[in-house]
């Protein structure tokens, strides 16, 4: 019988961004972007759920051990983005749109690689209360 | 007496940072707050008005206008904007979330109905860190 579980971990950062296109101009990146595309920046309270899913490990009765995946969420992710300007400090959204959807998939790119293949993950990252995005779909 | 709250919210980036210090310095009061290149978060602003309600409306003062008051004297002002760059009212201060607060009050106080009088704001900076101005 099949024991699979999901596992979450909370964690949360906060940043600078904006939103635009250095191949579009002012004006196309105002029109798409609105004020999101405002050159000084602005910034957000991000929160973000890791979702792990996986079967119970009968020896532990862990899917995984949640401090070992805070830790990789806090080396992988909160260092690289906490307290930073996504377009100018990381290398990540360098070239990158750092919209909430491709900072998910960034941040499940960045994590999937440390963990077993056994185990399933998603990410939701709320960029405000009321804005968040789930990837995988 | 009855206190009526108001809630608006906004985002913006901003840094901690005195000019009159080394880079040194900076760092070592507000770490990563320093950050040359800002951060941001999304804010929360409570505005708690007082006062006995009209017995022609029952309203202290109608919540709706307030929250109209609100947004053009602060939220239009600061909405996916730089603090430190872009916001008049915070030219040439430091922008910590209590000066921040206290800059709002004498902003949106003046402006207020004379009927309506401000008792607080309550200011939230992350869900972990806020501020309350009582205009004391």
């Amino acid at each position: 019988m099949s024991t699979r579980v999901a596992v979450y971990r909370k964690e949360h950062f906060n940043a600078a961004h904006r939103l635009f296109r250095s191949d579009w101009d002012e004006a196309t990146n105002a029109r798409v972007f609105g004020k999101c595309a405002l050159p000084n920046y602005h910034g957000h309270n991000y929160e973000l759920i890791v979702k792990v899913t996986g079967e119970v490990d009968p020896e532990t009765g862990y899917v995984i051990d949640l401090k070992v995946l805070s830790d990789l969420i806090q080396q992988q992710v909160i260092e690289r983005f906490d307290h930073r300007n996504l377009n100018l400090d990381t290398t990540e959204f360098a070239r990158l749109n750092p919209t909430a959807e491709n900072i998910a998939v960034v941040i499940h790119d960045l994590l999937r690689p440390h963990l077993s293949d056994q185990l399933d993950l998603q990410i939701r990252l709320y960029e405000t209360p009321r804005n968040f995005v789930e990837y995988p779909a | 007496m009855v206190y009526l709250t108001r809630v608006e919210h906004f985002n913006a980036a901003h840094r901690l940072y005195n000019p009159d210090w080394s880079e040194e310095q900076n760092d070592a009061v507000f770490g990563k707050c320093a950050n040359a290149n800002w951060h941001g978060h999304n804010f929360e602003l409570f505005v708690t008005i007082k006062g006995q309600p009209d017995p022609q409306t029952g309203f202290i003062f109608d919540a709706k206008k307030l929250g109209a008051i609100i947004r053009e004297r602060i939220v239009d002002k600061v909405d996916h904007r730089n603090l430190n760059l872009d916001v008049t009212f915070m030219m040439g201060k430091l922008c910590s979330i209590e000066n921040f607060v206290i800059a709002i009050w004498k902003e949106l106080e003046p402006t207020l109905p004379p009927q309506v009088q401000l008792h607080c704001l309550k200011l939230i900076e992350t869900p972990r860190i806020y501020v309350e101005y009582y205009g004391e």
